[in-house]
């Protein structure tokens, strides 16, 4: 069987599936997707659980499918976490060097980040990520590693994403509940945009829109690090109801609509065409118009990608978009959505790819499993670092735990 | 419209305790040549008021005690005593009424008293405030049937909810006090429209012009008044006008359906400076039609006045106009002795077509219905947006704008 430590595994309890993923870190470094598991979600809604048991059986269903496929047996996750309560700000942490020589230690930066990280939150919030982005010596900009410099006083910029505890718990104890150890919890987003941004677009700036079921998650890159997160609660799920709503058919045949005949765009030609639903036995029940389903799509996504836009203008990131904005989730699914999206953005809209990352063709080029390759990407930049810095103390305990957690 | 008209015979009615305080308030006032009447129940606010005329409408059946706040009793006296009523309105040709709706005497004979105003020949204009929500319901519901009785029996209401008061007050003003705004806001407005009618005015509203604007939408109406003086006095005043706390920092302005502007000020009042006024004003609200006057008062000096009736378009009436109704105005209301003059005149040219008909319309159904309340129906609000399978989850907000409604809902997009 594989070694236990290059196995890393992705899960996204996502609002219309649940998908585990299954990587494998080559002796290079590399990664390979051995195995995909998934199963349609029943127990979320806009990105949180709502029903404990429903989503414990769809988390399950997927494992195990995840497992047979990839033959491994998963102990550890890297659990992906969404929900309308996840924020995302930038932060400054400051430390002055008091060491003798002025030369900048590793404490000194360990100290700088986590002054960084001690930010006021409400007490029922914890923080999912800090990360670092850009150092400063003396006031000086632009520093990516400032040990080993001299300088008096040391400042880093981070960007604390942070979420409720309780809801953040939900998801943790329900993974929990099935045996399995829960490595880290990621924000979606973030996942997505390490699944589908290269470095140069990173540096250049991109922004990463993942439009699931349930949320809206968005990331902006500037010159390398992350600028900006934000969670919509809005997704695949509210283009569903609004036709439901609007073409009075039931749920199911409207999400069928949605992916039959839906579009981002509505085309001149569509005027006037109908589409005709009939029943099982072939009868026909009602005729839909095609201009007012496309119309009712096209509002609502549309209107997605207006709050996005409003939202980075806000924070003033929008002209630092030099890359463009890639696409990933399961609306990126829907005809003509780069095109609407262009028109919103006024800026260069494209579908995002996974990169630098093979394996199993059919899971890399579904933009719905975009954020799920991306925590397994997550996790091996984890173990990477973690093995990049070994220490003793933490390998005997690191060994211990495993031995331990072996059912 | 320069011509010195001959002024109307007014009287002013105070009704209830509420309208006889307030008539005392506006007794004082400049409002030379207009009757004072106090009409209630209750023999001690008689008592205490300086007005010329009273009436104490007393029977056996409340023992000296008030209509103890119940309307019914109220509308029984009045009717009982209504050829008193009749004889105080004749010689009138406008009567003013001012009461607070909510209590038995102010819900109660208003409408009555309306009613034989009229039958008496007279136009009349009802100014009432509607009670403060804390009030309790009772009071609330009692005022909006007494709302709906006079405004189908008046010719114009304008009505002010004290509520609306709330944002001129702090934390510590006394009750009193309170009261004193409400009932100057008021009086205020009963001296803007008595101005009109009565000064020499450069630019002269007609009281049916007045009256037709009204009678349509009178739901709601907001009252301010502002002076300024000084050489930018007409910027000032507009200003002034927009930052008025019950004007909604001019908010309630747009929404509006009905804007009554009143100008005063010294003799050098300038058309430059009424035209700047008006321009800024209708700037403000491009969806109503405004009414506006200018008159000229001396001992205003280099002072400017201005005064502001909004009217916010109310529900849609229920009733619909009756068969052939709709014909031909100007005969349709001839034979109606006063109204005549307001009803022949009642599409004032701003009005459009569809306006004139249903004021028209109106006129007829008044005439029709001059016993008893309006029936109305209540309206069910029935546009109710289901969020489908979002109905239990927690819904996203931004904005204040419910995510969960679809957006084509939201944005008024009709799908045909």
């Amino acid at each position: 069987m594989f070694d236990d430590s290059s196995i890393i595994v992705g899960l996204e309890i996502g609002t219309s599936k649940v998908c585990a993923v299954v990587g494998e870190r080559n002796a290079d470094g590399s990664l390979n997707v051995i195995g995909l598991g998934q199963a349609r979600s029943r127990g979320v809604r806009k990105g949180e659980i709502v029903d404990t048991t429903q989503a414990e059986e769809d988390v399950r269903n997927a494992i195990v499918e995840a497992e047979q496929m990839a033959d491994v047996e998963i102990r550890n996750v890297y659990l992906g976490v969404s929900g309308a309560h996840i924020r995302g700000f930038n932060n400054r942490g400051v430390h002055p060097v008091v060491s003798a020589d002025r030369e900048i230690s590793e404490d000194d930066v360990q100290d700088v980040v986590k002054n960084a990280k001690a930010i006021n939150l409400p007490t029922e919030n914890n923080v999912v990520h800090a990360i670092r982005q850009h150092f400063f010596v003396d006031g000086q900009a632009g520093v990516t590693n400032p040990v080993g410099m001299l300088g008096s006083r040391l400042e880093v910029d981070v960007h604390v994403v942070h979420g409720n505890t309780n809801r953040l718990q939900n998801a943790i104890r329900l993974v929990k509940g099935l045996q399995l150890e829960v490595d880290e919890i990621v924000f979606n987003g973030l996942a997505s945009s390490l699944a589908l941004l290269s470095n140069e677009q990173k540096e250049l700036g991109a922004l990463v829109i993942d439009i699931g079921g349930g949320t809206t998650d968005y990331v902006v890159y500037t010159n390398g690090v992350i600028r900006h997160t934000g969670v919509l609660a809005i997704g695949g799920d509210h283009v569903s109801n609004d036709l439901a709503y609007g073409l009075k058919v039931p749920l199911s045949r409207a999400e069928k609509l949605k992916l039959e005949h839906g579009s981002a765009v509505v085309d001149k030609e569509t005027k006037g065409q109908t589409i005709t639903i009939t029943n099982e036995l072939g009868l026909p029940l009602k005729t839909v118009n095609v201009e007012h389903l496309r119309r009712i799509m096209s509002l609502r996504l549309e209107e997605i990608f207006q709050l996005v836009a409003q939202d980075l203008e806000q924070a003033g990131l929008f002209d630092y978009l030099r890359a463009g904005v890639f696409l990933c989730g399961g609306c990126a699914r829907v005809p003509q959505i780069a095109a609407l999206a262009e028109k919103m953005m006024q800026m260069p809209v494209s579908l995002g790819q996974t990169n630098s990352i093979s394996g199993l063709k059919s899971a890399l080029d579904q933009p719905e499993f975009v954020s799920a390759i991306g925590l397994v990407k997550f996790g091996s930049f984890k173990t990477r670092k973690r093995e990049g810095r070994p220490s003793l103390a933490q390998g005997i305990k690191g060994a211990l735990g495993r031995f331990l957690q072996r059912p | 419209m320069l011509e010195p008209a001959t002024a109307p015979a007014v009287k002013i009615f105070g009704v209830g305790s509420a309208g006889v305080a307030m008539l005392d308030t506006l007794n004082g006032r400049d409002f030379a040549g207009a009757g004072f009447v106090a009409v209630n129940t209750d023999a001690s606010s008689l008592a205490s008021s300086s007005a010329a005329v009273k009436i104490q409408l007393e029977t056996k059946l409340l023992r000296g005690l008030g209509t103890g706040g119940d309307p019914e009793r109220g509308r029984a006296i009045a009717e009982e005593q209504f050829a008193t009523l009749k004889t105080a309105c004749a010689g009138a040709d406008v009567v003013f009424m001012i009461a607070g709706l909510g209590g038995g005497a102010g819900s109660g004979i208003s409408p009555v008293l309306a009613h034989a105003a009229k039958e008496a020949g007279a136009l009349v204009l009802a100014f009432v405030t509607l009670p403060f929500t804390c009030e309790g319901n009772r009071r609330q519901q009692q005022a909006e049937q007494g709302l709906d009785q006079l405004k189908s029996v008046a010719d114009g209401v304008i009505c002010l909810p004290c509520q609306k008061t709330f944002k001129l007050i702090d934390e510590n003003t006394s009750v009193l006090d309170t009261f004193r705004i409400t009932d100057g806001l008021l009086v205020e407005s009963v001296r803007g429209v008595w101005h009109l009618l009565t000064r020499k005015g450069l630019i002269r509203i007609h009281f049916d012009d007045l009256c037709a604007l009204l009678r349509d939408r009178h739901s709601e109406s907001v009252f301010a008044c502002v002076e300024a003086t000084g050489p930018a006095r007409a910027r000032e005043v507009v200003e002034k006008l927009i930052a008025h706390p019950l004007l909604d920092e001019g908010r309630a302005l747009a929404e509006s359906s009905a804007v009554l502007v009143s100008l005063m000020g010294g003799k050098e009042l300038a058309m430059a400076e009424v035209n700047r006024v008006m321009e800024q004003i209708g700037r403000q609200c491009e969806h109503a039609q405004i009414i506006m006057g200018a008159a000229v008062d001396e001992t205003l000096k280099n002072r400017l006045s201005v005064t502001v009736i909004a009217a916010k378009p109310g529900p849609v009436p229920m009733e619909l106009p009756p068969l052939g109704a709709s014909d031909d105005s100007g005969e349709q209301v001839t034979g109606r002795g006063v109204i005549a003059r307001s009803g022949s005149r009642c599409g004032s040219p701003s009005m459009t077509p569809e306006q004139r008909e249903q004021s028209v319309a109106r006129n007829s159904g008044t005439h029709a219905r001059k016993t008893g309340p309006k029936m109305r129906q209540a309206q069910l609000s029935l546009a109710i947006i289901s969020k489908g399978r979002f109905d239990k989850s927690e819904p996203t907000i931004h904005k204040g704008e419910d995510l969960d409604i679809p957006t084509y809902v939201r944005r008024g997009v009709a799908l045909n």
